[in-house]
């Protein structure tokens, strides 16, 4: 596995992928392993090769909720780059699940200390954001509903 | 009635006649899919059977002495001696056909509409994209993909459902995931941890399949804001809006274009429709309370 091979990064200038890729750490996850558990502290951003996450929502006095899965090609989150640092969510393995992983304080030490490659980053990451807005946008019409 | 309004001879066999008339089918047998879905299997009562539909058109049921109901033909082309309709509960008319017994008799009138241009699809990849109660409408595409899959590429398939229960056909989907000439994905909106299949809406799988899109065509059938939202996803995978055709839903009274009920813009549904090109329609899809 390897940064330049994730679909997030197509495209990003090698240069960059090639300062980056030491830092990353290749993981693998069991079918029912937690990647991360909310209110944990969010310090890695993770890219998921292959595999399938669970996002789930853990509420009181109600059965934990899969809001939405996550496959290869995509990224978990953005927890990691936004204060407090705390993951939102819990994330689970579905299955056998491949990842790659930056460490998320050299990752946004990086990204200040470069603005522009910060910004062109932020680029790269708000369409994930603005998709899943959509989507959840789109699951609270309850399309399906009658 | 006749259309004159003189009242017209006993129903039976008289389609090739009066679009008017419903033929009597017997409920030979009725599967729950869901907690309120139901799949009909009907044969003529008497008489010949209605004409072969295509994939893609509905018939009108009509339950006698409650009203009438457009449901698109969900079984085997091939097989039309055997008429298979899915039907939700969602008013009195589909609560009627929901609870309708074997041996109990139901009233047919059709097939109507324009179907799913397979030939379209012949020599390129297929996407099937179904929300909800889409998957009946597209069913009999899938069968005759299948009949003849030698004559088609790459066939990709997204359903999506409310939850888990909401999923109809469920064991069939066990053997068409299980084939190797097909992909078909599910995702459910929401569910617990005994679901091991995709969360999310049918867009969000979208970005994942495997066409080349300059020679893909694609088939939505579901909520028109589902479909309008998979055919921005299509197209952001660069598929063009002539090949991509949705199956609107109307409120269909006569299906033969002349109440008007079923008006879209210029065309009415149950006779220029249900399935339309995506690139003809999508203006509609975007006027407010059309």
């Amino acid at each position: 596995m390897r940064l330049a091979d994730h679909r997030f990064f197509t495209g990003t200038d090698p240069e960059l992928l090639r300062r980056w890729s030491p830092l990353s750490v290749e993981r693998s996850y069991a079918a029912g392993d937690l990647l991360v558990q909310e209110g944990g502290p969010a310090d890695r951003f993770i890219l998921i090769f292959e595999g399938k996450v669970a996002l789930e929502i853990v509420a009181p006095d109600r059965p934990r909720v899969t809001i939405q899965t996550l496959g290869g090609g995509e990224v978990l989150g953005w927890s990691w780059l936004l204060p407090p640092h705390l993951w939102r969510l819990d994330a689970r393995a579905v299955k056998r699940t491949r990842t790659l992983e930056l460490p998320a304080s050299e990752l946004r030490d990086a990204l200040e200390s470069r603005p522009d490659e910060g910004y062109r980053f932020l680029l790269r990451l708000l369409p994930v954001v603005a998709q899943r807005l959509e989507y959840t946008r789109l699951q609270l019409m309850d399309l399906h509903g009658h | 009635m006749a259309t004159d309004g003189t009242p017209g001879p006993l129903a039976g066999d008289l389609s090739d006649q009066s679009p008017w008339y419903p033929v009597p089918y017997r409920v030979d047998r009725r599967t729950a899919e869901t907690a309120d879905t139901v799949t009909l299997t009907l044969s003529p009562a008497k008489g010949t059977p209605l004409h072969p539909f295509r994939p893609g058109q509905f018939n009108m049921l009509y339950v006698f002495g409650v009203g009438e109901a457009a449901i698109s033909v969900s079984g085997d082309p091939a097989l039309p001696e055997a008429l298979v309709h899915t039907v939700r509960t969602a008013g009195k008319i589909s609560g009627a056909l929901t609870g309708a017994a074997p041996g109990s008799t139901v009233g047919v009138r059709g097939p109507y509409g324009s179907g799913w241009p397979l030939e379209e699809a012949v020599g390129r990849d297929v996407v099937l994209v179904a929300g909800g109660l889409g998957l009946p409408p597209l069913r009999p595409v899938l069968y005759e993909l299948l009949r003849h899959r030698e004559r088609y590429g790459r066939i990709e398939v997204i359903y999506g459902a409310r939850t888990p229960k909401d999923l109809v056909y469920y064991r069939q989907i066990q053997e068409w995931r299980g084939r190797s000439d097909l992909r078909f994905q599910t995702t459910v909106d929401a569910a617990g941890r005994d679901w091991y299949g995709d969360v999310g809406l049918v867009t969000a799988r979208v970005p994942d399949i495997r066409v080349e899109p300059a020679r893909t065509v694609a088939f939505l059938c579901g909520p028109e804001v589902m479909m309008k939202f998979t055919a921005q996803a299509l197209e952001a995978r660069g598929v063009t809006d002539s090949a991509i055709y949705v199956s609107l839903e109307r409120n269909m009274k006569c299906a033969v274009g002349l109440c008007g009920h079923c008006q879209l813009g210029p065309e009415f549904v149950c006779r220029d429709g249900p399935v339309f090109r995506y690139h003809d329609v999508r203006r509609f899809l975007s006027v407010r309370e059309l």
